[in-house]
């Protein structure tokens, strides 16, 4: 039968606009305005889903945020899946689509429920924390059981087609919760003019008010609610968010707000409109008036679809239409629990009784007990529910009377025939987003929960957050929070406006219980759950506490107390509660519970927002980049650069092209895209001295027209970057860094100069993007820049080997630095980046008739390993000085200021005898090329773990030598030279090599010098 | 996410825009060749890392690109104060302390 | 230290190398915006005549000189004044004229706008008359402007920068240098909905692809 337990009238739905949704395959209907929750009960959904450990059939117990069980796996294809979607905070649409989480093979007939107690004895309480104590080894074993077991839901196998962004946003007043205490918050800041957003996790605004029967200001609650709407609607400085939860509540008062913006529609969003989207806010102040979450009993077989939440009976009743049973029982410590047993009778269903644990007096009566009566309805004070009867659905309950302190049962146990149980055990403040601040909650025994504690942040709470359940209290606070927050962020505003009114009512005083005494002890007792999502028990806290874990912190982590995306909304207290009564303490004696960001979960699309795909991490271009992507260069990531790799042919390997590439520059001349090196140009009186102090080799004579190679360490006399700086005039230098050191290099001359050495006038500014660098090498590079260059004389006698000159190139001038990177012939043209293509086209264009070759970075490692030249970062790992790559000729100990590195390369450890020293390998067999990163051994045959040497840094095969060479760190290798070393690899063999000099090729240097 | 008001830039802005630089007044010695192994050790390596009132170098890296000092409480994250390089900071622990000793002297 | 220093107005140009970037004119050489790939040429034709809630054009292929100095130098300050009839704007603060606009940057250093084919006769009269210790830095080539204008560029702003973007907060005049999605950017007010993005060259395609992605729930109109 169709939605069998819908109301032929109320709630807030639309009726004439049927919609169906399928669960687990089968279609049923629902209305617009229900959630997943709603309409599955109105269709007499009882079992949704299956417990994580025991594999318990459950069903749906709350109506929010808080629900437990109820997570479904959502999207109607398999680029849309969305796993631990909560049933009760999802709108429905038409076509929705989902599935039952938890359940293997299904939820009706589950394979481990028949197993019987497998599942308890392969996990029993403590399981999470013993595997990961030991043993180690059978942790995959347990994984792959538990997740199938515990159906984690999973993540589609498809790319999500749907927009994720992200929204910054800044705020005066940021208001968390649109119910009483939020919305009267919202209309005092938002009067003042401040700016303020609002947000609420519900599909409306109103909060509890959306199923309340109460009335604000003499009319219904909700037309109250849309009053407060419509005004806040006219005023251009609110922004109200609804379906948008704050999930995180961060440093300074920023706020992480997830926004679902078309989940309530269809399984996908329209093209260019985001589906969900991030609001990252800061704001001056914050009101939390998140809010409460009942706190269901513990009790027998508590766990059995068809217990639930007293509020959300009333929920499903008055704002869905919907009643979920026919028979009610129903518990409760405080007078608040009645009004479930209310609206249930007044759907024209039976309520078998109202148990109130509390104990009365002689004939001592309520308001709430008085209503009861009128109504007929039986209420038993001083009375619980002990047990529930009934496997996939309530058939029955076990009651028994209470002693006054609901410690102990008293007299017989009875039964009552009934299909639900709803119980309140109180309600816990919602103080999540509190937590997230470093805030320690503290116990209040008057609320019987905990309540924010004292924080940094420019934060105020209003309502039931702060313990505030009555409605009258909530709308005072919040009126008031509203006004100070204005206030308090520079506007001017009454600080004493009325409030809206609401009927105050009086109250017997709640009772504090949590878990009801069974006949048996807890241990023998049926499962008394405490935290649904994780099958945590009441027994099994007693066990935790028993095996001496005694902080709840610790409780938590053995017994997975409030673990996963639950976070303990229901379980928390309860668990806290039992810990402390087994250890006879005080629940804050046992620990304050504290929560982390996320409050529910948020989907990976929405952390990612618009960062994804190509926009995944900037790329960076160089001015030549399109002539790369033209001509089949593939590329290689250095930072964000995308660097040409190599310029395969068609039909090539790689390793021919490499080898074409190299040859091609010994032999011809070759031509390489330098533009990404960075650049910084340094201007100022003290520069020269300046340069002095942060490179390791003199600078003081450095005459205009001239370059110099230098290297750059830390205090602690480390290379970290190395490079060329060319002086342009007497104040005046280039430095050229690595592509990947640019920015830290920039930022390390700037932190000297204005914290060390603000008496240096010197100024650094980056010219990388602004130059353009194509260097032509090979022994007809004289001859191809020749063809280029307007106006100077190229020859050697004219312009030496790290001499620099301005020249016109094409029309266009330009800076020529005659250095060399590769040991040949070399000259580095650099002009304005916006002229770079055109220029690299005409060098290109002159340089066919010589066999100008393109060539990439992993050529441009060949040809420099050949000459022994280091890669900083490649060849140093923070862990050398220059003397350990025999660069000692690179330091000027000479210099009268303690240049940096100075005194840490003097440190007792970077003098001693055996350091790891850089130096070059050849292979005995030419060909075998040694993997970089092999550990040379002296001898491949000791015991393992052998006697290690030092790594390989940099290993190719050279097509100029004909030879496999290496450049590698071998302890005292300097003094090594012509020994052999091997490098036993993954396979049991050794690779042998004959340590020599890293200089493979021209150790005169006589080619670069032409 | 801290919020950081730049003295330089005069306002706040997020903090994406900057870098942390370590301990603030950590100065070079002057003469680093008088230094024992174990000073220049100290210099180089040793912080105090308190808990509470710490004060920091930091860098408005996307932005004006200058260094400047921070207060900074590193239990409740609270920034106490910035201050531009060669200034003194206004709050530290040992001011702290004294004021809550009178205080307490005072029975405040 | 240097002798410089007691010497603050020491002859700033001859301590320096200047040097005019652009080819001879009569070369009729073009240079190429780091956005030459994107062809926005072509897509403004092909949407000419349209309005959209967010109209882009780059400003490109103008001359980009940082200026670094001490205001506390009248060497420096004055020459500026002479050079370009616009002193220098103070702390997040953008002037403009006709031709030349000047951005605060940070305390000592402002980033000069000026016409394409001036940029070395400005550059070289910024050289010649300033004094003491300073820097003229001419770094046409590294970046172009973007300006953003339509009533949804702040909406595509606050999905892109961090800062607060409101007109209470970022008023016209107002420059800053922010992070722009994942890279940089110098961000100005120049109008009520009007926006100028100074970008750099090697992020330029990054921050063009940003933009038509931020833009699509938008009309992003490309004009010249």
């Amino acid at each position: 039968m169709a939605q069998q337990n819908r109301l032929i009238e109320g709630g807030r739905i639309a009726r004439d606009s049927v919609i169906n949704f399928s669960y687990n395959g089968k279609t049923y209907p629902g209305f617009v305005g229900d959630t997943l929750a709603s309409a599955m009960l109105a269709n007499g959904i009882d079992v949704i889903g299956r417990s994580f450990k025991y594999s318990r059939p459950r069903g749906i117990v709350a109506a929010g945020a808080e629900e437990p069980n109820a997570i479904m796996q959502l999207g109607a294809t398999e680029a849309t899946q969305v796993p631990n979607v909560r049933a009760t905070q999802q709108e429905l649409f038409a076509g929705l689509v989902c599935q039952a989480t938890n359940g293997w093979p299904n939820v009706e007939f589950d394979m481990m429920s028949s197993l019987g107690s497998v599942g308890a004895s392969v996990m029993p309480p403590g399981f999470y924390y013993k595997t990961f104590m030991y043993p180690k080894s059978m942790w995959n074993t347990y994984e792959k059981f538990i997740r199938k077991a515990a159906g984690l839901g999973r993540s589609p196998l498809e790319a999500d087609p749907d927009r994720y962004d992200h929204y910054n946003q800044h705020a005066d007043v940021v208001i968390v919760g649109a119910g009483p205490a939020g919305l009267s918050a919202a209309l005092q800041a938002g009067r003042s003019g401040a700016r303020v957003i609002i947000a609420d996790e519900q599909a409306e605004f109103g909060g509890a008010l959306l199923h309340s029967k109460e009335s604000v200001n003499g009319m219904p609650a909700m037309a109250w609610v849309a009053s407060v709407v419509a005004e806040l609607a006219t005023l251009d400085n609110v922004i109200m968010l609804p379906k948008s939860t704050v999930n995180g509540y961060h440093d300074h008062n920023f706020l992480t707000i997830h926004q679902r913006c078309t989940d309530h529609i269809a399984d996908r969003a329209e093209a260019n409109v985001s589906r969900q989207r991030m609001h990252r806010v800061r704001t001056k102040w914050v009101v939390l008036a998140s809010g409460s979450h009942e706190r269901p009993l513990v009790y027998g077989n508590n766990d059995v679809p068809g217990c639930m939440l007293a509020d959300a009976v009333s929920t499903y009743i008055n704002r869905y239409a919907v009643v979920p049973g026919k028979q009610l029982v129903l518990m409760t410590t405080n007078d608040g629990g009645y009004q479930a047993a209310f609206d249930w009778h007044e759907a024209g269903r039976e309520v078998v009784a109202i148990l109130d644990t509390r104990s009365y007096k002689g004939d001592q009566t309520s308001a709430v007990i008085n209503r009861a009566r009128e109504l007929g309805i039986k209420v038993l004070t001083g009375s619980a529910v002990v047990e529930v009867q009934g496997s996939k659905r309530v058939s029955a309950v076990s009651i028994s009377s209470l002693n006054s302190q609901g410690d102990k049962l008293v007299g017989d146990v009875t039964q009552l025939s009934c299909d639900t149980v709803a119980s309140s055990g109180g309600w816990s403040p919602a103080i999540h987003l509190s937590c997230h601040t470093g805030s320690r909650p503290v116990w209040s025994d008057e609320v019987i929960g905990f309540i924010p504690g004292d924080t940094v942040q420019k934060q105020l709470i209003a309502g039931a957050i702060g313990g505030a359940f009555d409605l009258q209290t909530a709308l005072a606070q919040g009126t008031k929070a509203g006004a100070q927050a204005a206030s308090n962020a520079g506007f001017d505003i009454d600080l004493d406006a009325a409030a809206p009114t609401a009927e105050s009512v009086a109250e017997t005083a709640p009772m504090a219980l949590f878990h009801i005494p069974h006949p048996k002890e807890t241990s023998r007792a049926p499962k008394q759950f405490v935290d649904l999502q994780n099958d945590v028990t009441a027994a099994g806290i007693e066990l935790a506490t028993r095996e001496g874990f005694e902080s709840i912190e610790h409780v938590k982590r053995y017994t997975a107390l409030g673990f996963g995306t639950d976070q303990g909304k229901l379980g928390n207290i309860n668990g806290m509660a039992i810990a402390a009564k087994s250890m006879n303490k005080t629940i804050p004696e046992t620990g304050t519970t504290i929560f982390r960001p996320n409050y529910t979960p948020v989907t990976f699309g929405a952390i990612a927002g618009r960062n994804c795909g190509e926009l995944f991490d900037p790329k960076r271009f160089s001015a030549m980049h399109q002539w790369h992507l033209d001509n089949g260069a593939l590329f290689e990531d250095v930072g964000n650069w995308k660097r040409p790799w190599y310029f395969p042919q068609p039909g090539e390997s790689m390793q021919q092209s490499l080898e074409r590439e190299c040859l091609a520059v010994r032999d011809s001349a070759g031509v390489l895209d330098a533009s990404t090196l960075g650049k910084i140009d340094i201007q100022g009186p003290d520069a020269r001295e300046f340069l002095g102090r942060v490179y390791t080799n003199a600078w003081a004579k450095l005459a205009v027209g001239k370059c110099r190679y230098g290297l750059m360490c830390g205090e602690d006399g480390m290379v970290f970057d190395d490079g060329v700086t060319a002086c342009l005039a007497d104040n005046h230098f280039v430095m050229t860094t690595t592509t990947g050191g640019a920015a830290r290099v920039l930022e390390w001359l700037e932190i000297y100069q204005q914290t060390e050495w603000p008496e240096l006038q010197v100024y650094f500014n980056t010219v990388t993007d602004h130059w353009s660098t194509i260097t032509v090498t090979g022994p007809n590079a004289r001859k191809i820049v020749d063809e280029v260059v307007d106006d100077i004389d190229l020859s050697n006698e004219a312009f030496k080997y790290m001499d620099w000159k301005a020249a016109t190139v094409m029309g266009v001038p330009a800076r020529i630095f005659r250095i060399s990177f590769t040991g040949e012939l070399s000259y580095e043209i650099n002009v304005q980046a916006n002229y770079g293509m055109r220029i690299w086209e005409a060098v290109m264009d002159k340089g066919a008739a010589f066999n100008l070759t393109p060539y990439g970075t992993e050529t441009m490692h060949i040809l420099r390993a050949e000459k022994g030249f280091i890669i900083a970062g490649q060849d140093t790992d923070g862990s050398v000085h220059p003397y350990d790559l025999g660069m000692g000729w690179a330091v000027s100990q000479k210099k009268p200021f303690s240049f940096i590195g100075k005194r840490g390369m003097a440190r007792e450890d970077c003098v001693k005898e055996d350091r790891k020293q850089l130096v070059g390998l050849m292979t005995v067999d030419p060909k075998k090329v040694i993997p970089e990163g092999s550990q040379a051994v002296d001898d491949p045959k000791q015991a393992i773990p052998m006697t290690m040497l030092g790594h390989v840094t940099s290993s190719y095969y050279s097509a100029c030598l004909g030879h496999s060479i290496a450049m590698a760190y071998i302890r005292n290798g300097h003094k090594r030279m012509g020994e052999t070393v091997f490098y036993p690899q993954a396979d049991g063999s050794a690779i042998e090599a004959t340590i020599c000099s890293p200089i493979f090729l021209d150790p005169k240097g006589e080619r670069q010098n032409v | 996410m801290f919020y950081i008001y730049c003295p330089h830039c005069e306002e706040h802005r997020e903090e994406e825009e900057f870098h942390a630089a370590g301990e603030a007044h950590i100065p070079r010695p002057l003469d680093p060749e008088s230094c024992s192994d174990k000073e220049w050790g100290e210099y180089m390596f040793f912080r105090t890392n308190p808990r509470g009132i710490h004060h920091e170098l930091w860098v408005h890296a996307v932005g004006c690109r200058k260094f400047f000092n921070m207060t900074r409480n590193t239990q409740s994250y609270e920034i106490l104060e910035v201050y531009k390089i060669g200034e003194k900071p206004s709050i530290t622990s040992a001011a702290a302390k004294l004021q809550a000793q009178s205080k307490v002297q005072e029975g405040v | 230290m240097s002798d410089s220093e007691n010497n603050s107005a020491f002859n700033y140009a001859a301590t320096v190398n200047c040097m005019d970037q652009r080819p001879a004119q009569q070369r009729q050489i073009e240079g190429q915006s780091p956005l030459q790939h994107a062809d926005l040429a072509t897509l403004a034709k092909a949407q000419l005549g349209q309005t959209g809630s967010i109209q882009l054009t780059e400003l490109k292929l103008l001359g980009h000189i940082i200026l670094r100095g001490n205001l506390d130098n009248p060497g420096f300050s004055a020459g500026v004044k002479l050079t370009l009839g616009l002193a220098l704007p103070g702390t997040l603060q953008m002037v403009s004229d006709a031709d030349i606009s000047i951005r605060w940057v940070s305390p000592d250093e402002w980033l000069v706008v000026v016409p394409g084919e001036r940029s070395y006769e400005i550059e070289q009269a910024l050289v010649n008359n300033l004094q003491g210790h300073c820097a003229v830095v001419n770094v046409s080539g590294g970046q172009t402007i973007l300006r953003l204008e339509g009533e949804d560029v702040q909406k595509l702003l606050q999905k892109s920068v961090p800062l607060d973007v409101h007109p209470l907060s970022f008023p016209i005049g107002k420059v800053v240098t922010t992070v722009f999605a994942k890279t940089q950017a110098v961000i100005s007010r120049t109008g009520d909905q009007q926006w100028e993005l100074v970008i750099r060259r090697s992020f330029s395609d990054y921050v063009w692809l940003w933009l038509q992605d931020c833009s699509a729930e938008f009309k992003l109109v490309i004009t010249e």
